[in-house]
């Protein structure tokens, strides 16, 4: 089969998939499972296929229009460069890795068939964004994402946090993702084309009018999908969907589909300095202020969701310092550690009972009951960390390479202040992320207290799929040599300066922790266990969803984030107020303008109509006095009738006559 | 004989029948007041067909029609009367307002047609 065959073959085998589980899923429930992992694991082997046969080099592009549109074309085409045959790979592998885990964590959920269904239609909305050449198809699998992560995030809608959640990012993306249609339709208009590289053609003649205000649009629809400030609030609310789902929404699709997006388009980007500014201190606001927030988060799931925020915000930072071969190096090597991370988290709450981190410090011993998730999580937290040799270390220094030269004017893609708000917050954020990465570490696998609890071994899906992307979290930044031939071709290798400084610093931030954890243990007695779930021993999705309802324990002293913090630690665990600011700003007059409206629909409009119909029912019920039910009557009126009809009939024929 | 006679007497009776369907309260009784309605205009039919000396006779020939009609039609009537008698015990016409409209019906409707389903159901099955 030709390449182009395999390509289209590669989003198309999991719609494929999502199509069939969801009409099987009721009538045969044992193809269920087979329908959820072999298509991804299918298309994640024809992504390598494809890949390896692009090869980093030329971009493979096939283009086919369906209908005429009158006015721009549409055609259904496909681009692939060395960007998306990786970023592709990377979807395939880890929505492969989440479906295998997902046989074992949502074991006995009587939704797994429209779960599985609609994660392998999520993952085949991404692949479609990643191989699409054209703009409008593109969108497609944009807004597909979309959906899929409402009804995803809404798995347990038993729960109202769940419901509010999956409400909250589908309309804060939807937010983002107005703008980011109009600016589509200007970019298009300008270019005369929805194609990528028709576009990146007019960019690159000078053919585009108004850059800064399509960038700036397209930048709102990648602020809602990639979750940055000030559009970032979906985000840590989306944890009470599934775990998996946590994995595969954080890891590789949704949040990874805007940074994706940004870099196809990065000329038109850059051609405005005005929106590589906006997208270097959005990056900076969203870094810092993410990594401030999971130092002071109690549940695990939302720590990492805040990491998730900053680590976007490193690959934001590199897009706008313009270099998008280290933002997509981070993409990917993020992707592998973060679903590592996500997957770990859920096989911990399922041991320990609980989501919060306080809870865990006060159980001793969880590190011996799931030893496979203990060991790959250290992997994961050490490559978010950043430490050498693990994947992260590479990425992360591929980007405050960026910021470096563009904030010493070594590269022009960008201005130069642009490179030092990013590398300033970069540094920052590598301290922070250190300090919080080990702060998750010490209260969830070093807690002091009781034994944890023991439910025996957790299922192979699960586990084995744990160190299938620790291999990646561990050694994928060593292939950073190779990988310059199928970004752009720039250097992504560390520099002595920035990975001294980076490295230093997160360092200092492991220590730092790591002595107040200790005096703070010392002085602090044992706190008494925390609540847990009523049924432990359930399958693990039911735990998680149990977990969901938990109420968190009070604040506990022991904890080094409120230490380390101070005073901001009660604005860091509330994420800043941002929720109140918009719930005071947006959420407030809209329902005052809704209950307006409601009044004047109730009071005013429906007054009229009410009267009219009243008038009518009135009327009908004077007539209806006439129905006596007495045939007499009838009779008597009829013939009452006859005579007056023809007393009228005889003297308008004699009048007649007689005129 | 003149025609004056005929034409009265038909007059007479068919203001007869009016007044019994009209005012009487036995259904038997209305019944008979239609055939005497049916008989004045049989009269009128034959008097008028001598009066105009009609070579056809069609007058009378729909005299004839008429009464075959009226037999069969005062036959189903009567099974009819008999039946209600045997429903209801009664034949007074004042008594069988079924159809009536329901004072109470202007405000909760669903509840009138509710209360009026029994009878309803008795006065198809009658019928």
């Amino acid at each position: 089969m030709t390449t182009t065959t395999l390509a289209v073959l590669v989003p198309l085998l999991p719609f494929l998939g999502a199509v069939a589980g969801l009409l099987l899923g009721r009538t045969a429930p044992g193809f269920v499972r087979p329908l959820a992992v072999l298509p991804t694991l299918a298309a994640a082997a024809l992504a390598v296929v494809v890949a390896v046969r692009q090869g980093g080099g030329k971009a493979i592009e096939a283009a086919t229009e369906l209908t005429p549109t009158g006015s721009v074309p549409i055609d259904l085409a496909l681009y692939i460069d060395g960007f998306a045959a990786l970023v592709a790979v990377l979807v395939g592998v880890v929505a492969t890795c989440v479906q295998i885990y997902s046989t074992g964590y949502l074991r006995e959920d009587p939704r797994y068939p429209s779960y599985a269904a609609l994660v392998s239609l999520f993952t085949s909305a991404m692949l479609l964004v990643v191989y699409s050449g054209d703009l409008m198809v593109l969108l497609v699998g944009w807004e597909i994402m979309g959906i899929c992560s409402y009804f995803l995030v809404g798995h347990y809608w038993e729960t109202p946090e769940a419901r509010a959640a999956s409400l909250k990012a589908f309309l804060v993306t939807k937010l983002g993702d107005v703008p980011f249609l109009i600016g589509l339709f200007a970019l298009a208009t300008d270019a005369g084309t929805f194609r990528i590289t028709g576009v990146l053609g007019a960019v690159a003649s000078g053919g585009i009018d108004h850059p800064t205000l399509i960038a700036l649009l397209l930048l709102a629809g990648v602020a809602g999908k990639s979750a940055q400030f000030p559009l970032h609030t979906w985000l840590p609310d989306a944890m009470a969907g599934p775990t998996p789902v946590s994995a595969l929404i954080h890891a590789a699709t949704m949040v990874a589909a805007g940074i994706y997006f940004t870099a196809r388009l990065l000329p038109v980007f850059a051609e405005s300095a005005a929106a590589m500014t906006v997208l270097a201190v959005m990056a900076a606001i969203t870094m810092v202020g993410s990594a401030l927030a999971a130092l002071a988060q109690d549940d695990i799931k939302r720590v990492l969701a805040y990491s998730t925020i900053g680590q976007l915000g490193y690959m934001a930072g590199a897009l706008a310092v313009g270099d998008r071969g280290s933002a997509v190096f981070h993409l990917l090597s993020h992707a592998a550690f973060k679903a590592l991370l996500f997957l770990a988290a859920g096989t911990v709450i399922h041991a320990a009972g609980t989501n919060s981190l306080t809870a865990m410090s006060r159980m001793s011993g969880l590190a011996k009951r799931i030893p496979d998730a203990y060991w790959t999580m250290t992997v994961a937290l050490l490559a978010l960390a950043a430490i050498p040799p693990f994947a992260g270390f590479f990425s992360k220094e591929a980007v405050l390479v960026a910021a470096e030269h563009t904030a010493l004017g070594d590269r022009t893609v960008a201005p130069a202040g642009a490179g030092w708000t990013v590398l300033v917050a970069g540094l920052l954020t590598a301290l922070l992320t250190a300090a919080y990465a080990l702060r998750l570490w010490l209260r969830t696998f070093h807690g002091r207290g009781a034994e944890a609890p023991d439910h025996g071994r957790q299922p192979l899906a699960m586990t084995s799929v744990l160190w299938v992307l620790a291999i990646p979290s561990l050694g994928f930044g060593l292939t950073v040599t190779y990988l310059d031939d199928w970004f752009d071709g720039n250097a992504l290798t560390p520099t002595l300066t920035t990975a001294v400084l980076g490295t230093g610093l997160a360092a200092a931030g492991a220590v730092i922790t790591y002595a107040v954890w200790r005096t703070l243990a010392a002085r602090t007695p044992v706190g008494a266990a925390a609540p847990h779930v009523a049924h432990p021993d359930a399958e693990a999705g039911l735990v998680e969803a149990e977990a969901l309802r938990l109420p968190h324990p009070a604040e506990d002293p022991a904890d080094p984030g409120r230490a380390l913090l101070g005073p901001l630690h009660g604005p860091a665990a509330d994420g800043f107020h941002l929720d109140a600011v918009y719930r005071a700003a947006f959420v407030r007059p809209v329902l005052a303008a809704a209950s307006l409206v409601r009044f004047l629909d109730r009071e005013v409009v429906d007054t009229y109509v009410q009267a009219a119909g009243n008038s009518a029912k009135g009327l009908g019920w004077l007539v209806r006095r006439a129905q006596t039910g007495n045939v007499q009557t009838y009779l008597s009126a009829l013939l009452a009738g006859s005579v007056v009809l023809a007393i009228v009939a005889v003297a308008l024929a004699n009048a007649a006559a007689g005129a | 004989m003149h025609l004056a006679y005929p034409a009265v007497l038909a007059a007479l009776l068919f203001a007869v029948g009016v007044y019994g369907v009209l005012a009487r309260r036995n259904a038997i009784l209305v019944l008979m007041s239609v055939e005497l309605m049916l008989n004045a205009v049989n009269l009128n039919l034959v008097a008028f067909d001598v009066w105009l000396r009609d070579t056809l006779h069609a007058g009378q020939a729909l005299t004839l029609f008429t009464i075959a009609i009226a037999a069969a039609e005062i036959g189903i009537g009567l099974a009819i009367v008999l039946m209600v008698h045997r429903n209801r015990g009664t034949a007074d016409i004042d008594r069988l307002r079924d159809t009536a409209e329901r004072p109470d019906s202007q405000d909760s409707p669903d509840d009138a047609s509710a209360d009026e389903t029994p009878t309803g159901e008795k006065a198809e099955a009658t019928a």
